[in-house]
């Protein structure tokens, strides 16, 4: 039995506006064991994101604790590295001086970080580019600086807020395999957030659905594909079947959530 | 699809041509100046020719008055400007990161902001008598009030994203402000001096409007007194040249500091 790396128990998030509560998230568990690979898929405003913000520690919840290793987080911190949707590296570093940004406050040598440095950059296959400036690099070249950013302090999970979804979608479909690659080579804890099923299933040991708005997670799916896994498998038997039956479950969650507006 | 027309929306011209327009429009000014004076369709006392302007020009750098108005008048914009930012960055920078003196400042700034300079005049006089202190106050009150709160809007302007990495690297406050925010927001803020320093100039004449002997705004406000028109239009425009100068410096090292910047 692995053990447990990361648990979310029992969080509830209300937002509170002048005029009116909103409830996100309703008594949301996860829990990821080391080294699994675990994507939360859902209808868009279902508080996936909200969920993946107060893990990170960006955001409190309003009830609820997260546990990382045993241990109850108290805000952002370095056992959990980060990838957001959007592009957030540093403008005015280069791809090389953004990585090693992620190492300063470590007691490493000089020498040791930029081996470390070397080490990532070539494991996101980036080698040749490391004088280059984010305003030169495509956006899924970014996202490869950015995995290699939250990588490379080693924290003890993964946290991927639908890191390719501003991607088109032969790059997107690279990017998978890049990062399946990398986390196998660096053996780490990731929970990935997207909308995209094919996605969720193609990367993960387990899919997690969420309900609708208030979240929680509503079904739990086991993907037991072969790794490494490949683009062939995109379309075989197996795959498909997972496919439908996540598509059913949010599109049950999606109706749900329309007639609530309407 | 064909492009023929210089007159596409939003569409990129010959760099040639794009130059060559601005110098043919500033040209045809000059032109038309010259025509409408030696065809003596105004009074020379109204408005001089371009001539008259250029040996009015040539006089004041003969006599050395030129060089020696400059010199005083750019020690006091600098002084003045220098003035005002060092206090405006780090207040700015405050304003724009913490709610606390957003609120607290913001409704004052706004309310200084809108009072009128030159008003102010005889308070300045009052407050710092009749020296250099009374021009860098000027100065500085006409460029403060509005610098500090474009540079608030400069560091607000910082993507949210850029400052939640630094908190899931772990990085302090302190350390978010100067390793993030600070030099993500330099290149706007390098904007926001060069488009300050040049209200600076042109609060100049309102510096030395009163209790003033030297500069290139006394200059204009004594040739006043004489109805030197061309003293006045070559004061103008000097002093319009020499904002146009500073400009262009402080994009020329815009363009060096902050290559890295998207769109320069």
């Amino acid at each position: 039995m692995a053990k447990v790396k990361l648990q979310s128990q029992n969080i509830s998030k209300v937002f509170k506006t002048r005029k009116a509560e909103l409830k996100v998230l309703d008594n949301c568990s996860i829990e990821l064991k080391e080294n699994e690979f675990v994507s939360i898929v859902g209808t868009s405003g279902c508080g996936k994101s909200t969920l993946l913000n107060i893990i990170a520690g960006l955001l409190p919840p309003t009830s609820g604790k997260v546990i990382i290793d045993g241990q109850a987080i108290k805000g952002p911190g370095r056992d959990r590295g980060v990838v957001f949707q959007s592009y957030t590296l540093f403008p005015w570093l280069t791809v090389e001086k953004n990585i090693l940004f992620a190492l300063k406050n470590t007691k490493l040598s000089n020498k040791e970080k930029s081996e470390l440095v070397k080490d990532y950059i070539s494991s996101v296959g980036l080698s040749g580019f490391e004088n280059s400036y984010p305003k030169e690099l495509s956006g899924g070249m970014k996202q490869r600086v950015a995995i290699a950013r939250a990588l490379v302090y080693k924290p003890a999970v993964m946290l991927m807020d639908e890191p390719f979804g501003a991607l088109d979608a032969q790059t997107r479909g690279m990017m998978q395999e890049l990062l399946l690659k990398v986390w196998q080579e660096h053996k780490t804890t990731v929970l990935f957030i997207t909308h995209d099923v094919d996605e969720a299933i193609f990367m993960s040991d387990r899919v997690l659905i969420m309900t609708a708005r208030p979240g929680k997670i509503k079904e739990e799916i086991s993907i037991n594909l072969n790794r490494p896994r490949n683009y062939e498998m995109l379309t075989s038997p197996e795959f498909m079947a997972l496919k439908r039956q996540i598509l059913d479950a949010i599109r049950s969650e999606t109706l749900k959530s329309l007639e609530l507006k309407s | 699809m064909k492009k023929n027309s210089m007159f596409e929306i939003r569409e990129e011209i010959p760099r040639h041509i794009y130059i060559i327009a601005g110098v043919t429009f500033i040209a045809a000014i000059l032109l038309i100046w010259q025509i409408v004076t030696q065809l003596k369709l105004v009074n020379p006392l109204f408005l001089p020719s371009p001539m008259d302007i250029i040996n009015e020009g040539i006089r004041q750098i003969k006599e050395g008055i030129l060089v020696k108005d400059s010199r005083i008048s750019i020690y006091r914009i600098v002084v003045g400007w220098l003035f005002a930012t060092v206090i405006a960055v780090p207040i700015g920078i405050l304003m724009g990161n913490f709610k606390f003196f957003e609120g607290l400042l913001e409704p004052f700034v706004d309310l200084v902001r809108y009072m009128p300079v030159v008003a102010l005049i005889p308070l300045t006089i009052l407050w710092a008598g009749i020296g250099d202190f009374q021009k860098f106050l000027i100065l500085f009150i006409g460029t403060f009030f509005q610098e500090v709160l474009m540079v608030m809007d400069n560091v607000k302007n910082v993507p949210l994203d850029l400052i939640k990495v630094g908190r899931t690297l772990g990085l302090s406050r302190y350390e978010i402000l100067k390793d993030i925010i600070l030099p993500a927001s330099m290149p706007a803020i390098w904007d926001t001096f060069r488009i300050t320093i040049g209200w600076t100039w042109t609060y100049l004449v309102v510096a030395e409007l009163v209790a003033a002997n030297s500069g290139l705004g006394r200059r204009i406000m004594d040739a006043q007194r004489y109805l030197a028109t061309e003293t006045i239009i070559f004061g103008i425009l000097f002093i319009g040249f020499l904002g146009l100068v500073t400009d262009y410096l402080f994009k020329f090292l815009g363009h060096k500091f902050f290559h890295w910047n998207k769109g320069r």
